[in-house]
């Protein structure tokens, strides 16, 4: 029995709560300071919540910025790149995890090594390549180059690690092909899992910046985050309307959490890597 | 266990093939493809436009020789050592002391760490940019409050090196805290219960017990954090923009403004292959330590 003493438990607990503090502050401070008319953003002494409480910034961003048209093409990229993404991690995964064939193995280290040469670091060849490919300036130019995910993969190749072989054997005996069993007996097991990847590829490709920056130009073409950026690297940053557009850009992300907090939290610890 | 059957199995073979296929494609078009490119981009002079000559070795002579990309360089390298391990040291700590589960708030504690690791990079830059404004941010506001002087946080290189370190580990960390704590569950009580008995105190059970069950844990994080260090990009191009001056310019933006602000696509090239070959050596390294020391 681990003895604890109420000292160490009160030291414990204040600590606790000192970290969570300096954690929430940064945002909540965001999120206030966005209700703040523009003469208070700036106005000494700051105080914490809005005196005088105000929707101005959002009123001007609506106005000045085209956010529906932002989010239009920031939804259509995830939601194509997530179904997408789900379906061949799905089939590479089960693949990787079920098949014993020396290339297949070749195949899973090539797929690990793309964790170290990231996209960012070779971004004028991948923007080459998009060019030829006829994907400049396209949706699917920010869509198309983020499926083959190793993350994906990995993740649906360890679970399909952890079904047992017999159940595969058993549809083969029973004369099943394994296109048939993969569909109809694999597919079926593993929703939850699919969930979790779905919820990590809609996180990924909401708060995507690398492809969409490489592949898109026009600004009608924008994503979200295309858009934040621009607003944040202006000469004369409008702050008030930088503000609320980065509440905005947060809130589906935000609701996706609250709603599958303890799925998010236990899967980061089984996956462990980013894509 | 019945891997070994061998009629059914070679059937099966272009089933696999057809599984993968998809993302074999894709790796070859959106990787192999690039890479290859990459490479060959690197000798020449190409602009992005008209100039492609092959110029072999140039551009990594004049990289060798360029002031600019040394300072980069080693602001990355500077960046990586600092905020890696600053981050691994706050996860363990965070998990540590919230592994507690008698101790309440500690769920809402870690659900509050891990949040912003959820924002995007940009969000992360736009967030810590409003704090650390120099005339108008609540950092400044605080400590001139508490009677202190202002900090140039973004005209003073020290400074603006800070607020990236700051901003990294903050948004980092709740993905490592995570992992360590699932490390930290999977150690044996017992472990503890005996180390007790014997007298071993908090900080002995911690050298002898905690910290070496975690070494695999921490090997994983380790490299992961550090390719992510490596990566980093829009986060400081939000941040501080890479200033003042190149101060907190790193690898990748140094590489991204080469390539598409000046239109050196050549050059810029071949710097990312000497940032590929710095990360395949890291990665290779970090590997063979691990296996070494699991061997020991």
């Amino acid at each position: 029995m681990m003895q604890v003493s109420k000292t160490s438990v009160i030291v414990k607990s204040v600590v606790s709560l000192l970290f969570a503090l300096i954690w929430v502050f940064p945002v909540v401070w965001l999120v206030l300071s966005s209700f703040k008319p523009g003469s208070e953003l700036f106005t000494f002494p700051l105080t914490l919540f809005p005196k005088d409480f105000s929707l101005s910034g959002y009123i001007s961003t609506f106005s000045r910025y085209n956010v529906f048209r932002a989010t239009y093409n920031t939804a259509f990229i995830t939601f194509f790149a997530t179904v997408i993404t789900l379906i061949m991690s799905c089939m590479c995964g089960f693949a990787l995890a079920k098949y014993h064939y020396k290339w297949l193995s070749v195949f899973f280290m090539c797929m690990l090594a793309t964790t170290m040469l990231p996209t960012e670091v070779i971004m004028s060849p991948s923007f080459t390549v998009i060019l030829n490919l006829g994907l400049y300036n396209s949706l699917w130019g920010a869509i198309i180059p983020t499926v083959g995910t190793m993350t994906g993969v990995f993740l649906m190749r360890q679970f399909f690690i952890s079904i047992p072989d017999e159940l595969l054997e058993a549809a083969r005996i029973d004369g099943a092909n394994e296109g048939r069993s993969f569909v109809q007996i694999m597919v079926p097991l593993c929703r939850s899992q699919i969930a979790i990847l779905a919820i990590f590829s809609f996180r990924w490709r909401w708060n995507d910046y690398v492809w969409p920056l490489l592949a898109l130009t026009n600004p009608d073409k924008y994503t979200l985050q295309l858009q934040l950026r621009t607003l944040s690297g202006a000469e004369a940053v409008d702050w008030s309307a930088l503000l609320s557009f980065s509440v905005l850009t947060m809130i589906p992300v935000l609701i996706i959490f609250i709603i599958f907090n303890r799925q998010i939290m236990s899967s980061e610890v089984s996956s462990g890597v980013k894509g | 266990m019945s891997r070994k059957k061998k009629n059914p199995l070679d059937r099966n073979q272009g089933w696999a093939l057809l599984f993968c296929a998809p993302n074999i494609i894709f790796f070859i078009i959106f990787f192999l493809w690039p890479a290859v490119i990459g490479l060959y981009y690197s000798f020449t002079n190409y602009d992005g436009w008209r100039n492609m000559d092959f110029i072999g070795l140039q551009n990594y002579i004049n990289l060798f020789h360029d002031s600019q990309f040394y300072s980069v360089f080693w602001n990355t390298v500077l960046y990586v050592v600092v905020s890696v391990p600053l981050g691994m040291i706050v996860s363990l700590f965070l998990a540590l002391l919230l592994n507690d589960e008698k101790i309440k708030g500690n769920s809402i504690t870690r659900v509050l760490v891990y949040w912003p690791t959820l924002l995007s990079t940009i969000m992360v830059g736009v967030t810590w940019k409003w704090i650390f404004g120099e005339s108008f941010g609540v950092a400044n506001y605080v400590l001139t409050s508490m009677g202190l002087p202002s900090v140039g946080w973004f005209s003073t290189p020290a400074a603006a090196f800070w607020t990236t370190i700051i901003a990294t580990v903050w948004s980092g960390c709740g993905v490592n805290m995570l992992i360590y704590l699932g490390g930290i569950k999977q150690i044996p009580v017992d472990l503890y219960e005996a180390a007790t008995i014997d007298g071993a105190n908090a900080w002995q059970r911690f050298r002898s017990i905690t910290l070496p069950s975690l070494k695999p844990v921490t090997f994983m994080i380790l490299l992961t954090s550090t390719i992510n260090a490596f990566k980093v990009f829009a986060m400081v191009q939000t941040l501080t923009n890479g200033g003042p001056g190149t101060a907190t310019t790193y690898m990748i933006q140094y590489i991204y403004q080469t390539g598409f602000t000046r239109n050196r696509h050549g050059y810029a090239s071949a710097a990312s292959m000497i940032l590929f070959v710095v990360l395949l050596i890291i990665s290779f390294v970090q590997t063979r330590m691990n296996a070494k020391q699991e061997e020991a």
